[in-house]
């Protein structure tokens, strides 16, 4: 899932505190798996910022709201209605950046503002704690690594580690960040596939990463149906 | 001859190398690193020049590297992977080669967070970089040198003639994978590899004798690395916090005892234990050179750069060769 973070309630405030009337949107995604922007959230930080409101004593109404999902158009396609009948003049969203960057398309003169920190793509290891797996670099290389990557969990993304700053299966970054050439190593071990490292990786190909500017991805083949199915409704009707 | 460097010539010629270390200054005072370079003129074959090391910024090892040439001592640029991509790395490495420098060292570097492990500011917010590894750098180099090709693919015309070096931390963990590294260091193209310190000699031989059985001594040039310890403080902070490096119980031992014959002068519990460091150097350089597969030391005196010659004098490695280069 993307792993996400609420933004301290403080610059938070200071993002709408100007504002008559704020919409707060959660997200019923990632944002909500994470804990950081779901219905409960949502609710919580409405709260918080009425209280704010009340105790700084300005006028200002706090809306909420959540979507399915704020990075799918069809899910915040009523928001642009919502805010014109209501005469809302901001929109707080608890999505991940996504959710903020498609809100802030289609909003029009409303401004849209952050109520999180988007983190990473990563998973639960416990109860309030979730760690970054996938650097979405956009060239796999798991089938190399044993299924542990190297980008994402290996603080340099060196692609033939360990570097010489791993100790006792952790980073020198921090004894908290584990090694993620460690974990490599004995995953490989474990698969009877170590005598693969011995190959050497070759500087990759970034430009499928971030690094290769805005990246899209095109499926003709869902474009192709889409069209035919426009043109079946345009000639049944 | 690859590069016709002084160290190369050192090395082919069969002598027991010396390399040590010159850390340039943070700010743009070259005159330190030429005062540096005069201090160790004639005591080492070549000197490291570090880049950007422990994350801070210095003056830069290339402009540094120059510097020192103007005193006679050939220099080693290192090159770290944190802070320039693939298109920087060459421009510079050929630019370094425009101006003689002949030795390159290709290292990871500390990650932007270390910043002198928390002594300096240093700069943990920067960006890094490592669009390649330092085992990818090697590689890229070689391709330059070897096959007058860049790694992009585009072909040059004038090769530069380097002598290329990788580091090993021959004690890091995962233990049992740091000879499979070094094997990828030297399959890339390493011609020299320089240790992590090593105080712990006996292991240090258990995983050179791996090293020898894989036949890697005979592939490339490996030089043992000697932080010269000195005090018993550095010494327990290089046990603890720097991975790769274990100090063992005897040599701290040592270290403990000639701090506390001083009782309570301090300035000569500084002095003493200065003085068991130097010690203790020359007889891990003593120790390294009887070590089978060890073709020279590499001395880290780390600012502490005038310790250098008394070191190497009293290992025994003056005067230096000079063997003849290339007509």
């Amino acid at each position: 899932m993307i792993v996400a973070e609420r933004k301290p309630l403080g610059e938070i405030i200071g993002f709408i505190e100007d504002f008559r009337k704020v919409l707060v949107i959660g997200c019923g995604g990632c944002a909500t798996v994470c804990l950081a922007g779901g219905e409960t959230e949502t609710k919580i930080v409405g709260s918080a910022l009425r209280i704010a409101a009340r105790k700084a004593g300005r006028q200002q109404q706090i809306l909420e709201d959540c979507v399915t999902r704020q990075c799918e158009p069809e899910f915040v396609e009523p928001v642009p209605g919502r805010l014109g009948d209501e005469n809302i003049d901001a929109v707080l969203s608890l999505a991940c950046g996504v959710g903020v960057n498609l809100l802030a398309e289609r909003l029009g003169d409303v401004p849209v503002f952050p109520g999180l920190n988007t983190k990473f793509l990563g998973a639960t290891a416990e109860p309030g704690v979730w760690v970054e797996m996938c650097a979405g670099c956009g060239n796999c290389v798991l089938h190399l690594t044993g299924g542990i990557c190297p980008v994402a969990r290996c603080s340099k993304s060196i692609l033939n580690g360990p570097c010489g700053g791993s100790s006792d299966g952790k980073c020198e970054i921090s004894p908290d960040v584990d090694c993620g050439w460690e974990l490599i190593i004995r995953r490989m071990e474990r698969l009877g596939t170590l005598d693969r490292l011995v190959e050497i990786a070759e500087p990759r190909d970034w430009s499928s990463s971030p690094h290769g500017g805005p990246r899209r991805v095109v499926r003709e083949d869902l474009r192709q149906l889409a069209a035919e199915a426009e043109e079946e409704k345009a000639t049944t009707a | 001859m690859k590069s016709g460097s002084n160290l190369e010539r050192v090395l082919a010629a069969g002598h027991f190398a010396v390399t040590a270390e010159i850390g340039p200054p943070m700010d743009c005072n070259g005159d330190v690193v030429l005062e540096k370079a005069r201090l160790l003129r004639g005591y080492a074959d070549a000197f490291n020049i570090t880049d950007c090391q422990t994350a801070v910024v210095r003056m830069s090892s290339i402009a540094s590297a120059v510097l020192v040439m103007r005193e006679g001592l050939e220099p080693i640029a290192q090159m770290t992977c944190r802070d320039r991509n693939r298109i920087a790395m060459q421009a510079d490495i050929l630019g370094a080669a425009a101006l003689g420098v002949r030795n390159c060292l290709c290292i990871a570097g500390d990650h932007q967070s270390f910043g002198a492990a928390g002594r300096l500011k240093g700069h943990p917010g920067a960006k890094n970089v490592y669009d390649v590894d330092s085992i990818q750098l090697v590689a890229i180099l070689k391709g330059l040198r070897d096959e007058g090709r860049q790694q992009g693919g585009d072909e040059i015309e004038q090769r530069p003639p380097l002598w290329i070096g990788a580091v090993w931390t021959p004690m890091g963990d995962p233990i049992d994978f740091r000879p499979w590294r070094l094997a990828k260091k030297v399959a890339a193209g390493a011609d020299f590899i320089q240790t992590q310190g090593i105080y712990d000699m006996e292991l240090f031989r258990q995983q050179m004798k791996q090293v020898q059985d894989m036949g890697l001594h005979e592939k490339t040039a490996i030089l043992a690395g000697i932080i010269v310890p000195r005090n018993l403080g550095m010494l327990r902070y290089m046990d603890a916090a720097v991975a790769g490096v274990s100090v063992p119980q005897e040599l701290m031992a040592r270290m403990s005892a000639a701090r506390k014959s001083a009782g309570d002068d301090k300035a000569q519990a500084r002095r003493n234990q200065e003085e068991e460091g130097t010690k203790i150097a020359v007889e891990l350089i003593e120790q390294a050179r009887e070590t089978e597969g060890v073709r020279g030391v590499h001395v880290q005196a780390i600012e502490w750069e005038r310790k250098v010659p008394e070191i190497v004098e009293r290992a025994g490695l003056l005067p230096r060769p000079t063997p003849p280069a290339e007509a």
